[in-house]
């Protein structure tokens, strides 16, 4: 295997030290919401998750197309880690939103379009991975997994624009919020800061992330590719 | 929503997080492993067919 990169070392500090500053400025820094309390705080970090989530299943949208463009596998490796971070990060979104959901709303679920779509998103990406493990030709594998991810991908638009579309609960912090939303709350300039970086710090954590599950990938591939040497 | 402590939702928000991304990491971390090993593996039983 290739020796790791010193550029990887950086980011993987880089990485390490914005999740601690994350975490200060959520739990520390930001002012404690008035009517919800400290359950508010979760908000920072639901946001950030969010974020990547969703910007990773575009990722790996865009990377199926190329990989159906060019058949080069190393695009199928970029999409699997894509995918495989985002919903790991997703999880964390819903999660923190049911916990939310609880004192705010008085239920940890309820099946409101945002939640629907979040799970439904989820869901899917769950199933990509089901849909991958039950194909051993690499080729057939990695061209199922390209279209799956690219329709897969029409859900992460859909699931941050339902709340602006549609009458519901879901807050929007960050513009128009329906009529019938519940929990929401004026954002400070320290609230706004620690979104932020929260936003940025989830930013390099998945880079990151993304970049150690490619290197993940490039090993898998020649493990496969020896043991059939080996086989034959 | 009236005015509740809600110290401990915070509190288990953030344990949930961070034994997510605990348990992601750890989980790649011993894939890689285990790959390493049948990359060895692999390479010392084509030296040998050679």
């Amino acid at each position: 295997m290739q020796s790791k990169p010193i550029a990887l070392t950086i980011l993987d500090i880089l990485s390490a030290i914005g999740v601690i500053v994350a975490t200060y400025f959520a739990l520390v820094f930001a002012p404690t919401e008035a009517v919800m309390g400290n359950v508010q705080r979760v908000f920072y970090f639901h946001v950030g998750t969010a974020w990547v989530g969703l910007i990773g299943f575009v990722v790996a949208a865009v990377t199926g197309i190329i990989y159906l463009v060019t058949k080069d596998m190393r695009w199928d490796r970029v999409e699997v880690a894509a995918v495989e971070v985002s919903t790991m990060f997703f999880f964390i979104t819903i999660c923190l939103g049911s916990i939310w959901a609880r004192p705010a709303w008085n239920t940890w679920w309820t099946w409101d379009p945002r939640l629907t779509t979040a799970a439904v998103t989820e869901l899917i990406y769950i199933a990509y991975f089901m849909l991958r493990a039950g194909m051993e030709d690499p080729e057939k594998r990695a061209r199922f997994g390209a279209v799956y991810a690219l329709l897969g991908g029409l859900s992460a638009p859909i699931t941050f624009m339902v709340i602006r579309l549609f009458r519901t609960i879901h807050p929007v912090v960050i513009g128009n919020a329906s009529a019938a939303a519940q929990g929401g709350f004026d954002m400070t300039p320290n609230m706004l800061t620690a979104m932020f970086i929260a936003l940025g710090a989830f930013t390099v954590l998945f880079i990151d992330l993304m970049w150690h599950r490619i290197r993940m990938g490039n090993l898998e591939e020649k493990v496969e590719q020896l043991k059939l040497k080996v086989s034959m | 929503m009236e005015n509740v402590n809600t110290d401990g939702y915070m509190v288990a928000g953030y344990i949930v997080a961070f034994a997510t991304m605990g348990i992601y990491l750890l989980s790649m971390y011993l894939r890689s492993r285990n790959l390493k090993r049948d990359l060895e593996t692999y390479e010392s039983m084509d030296r040998e067919k050679k």
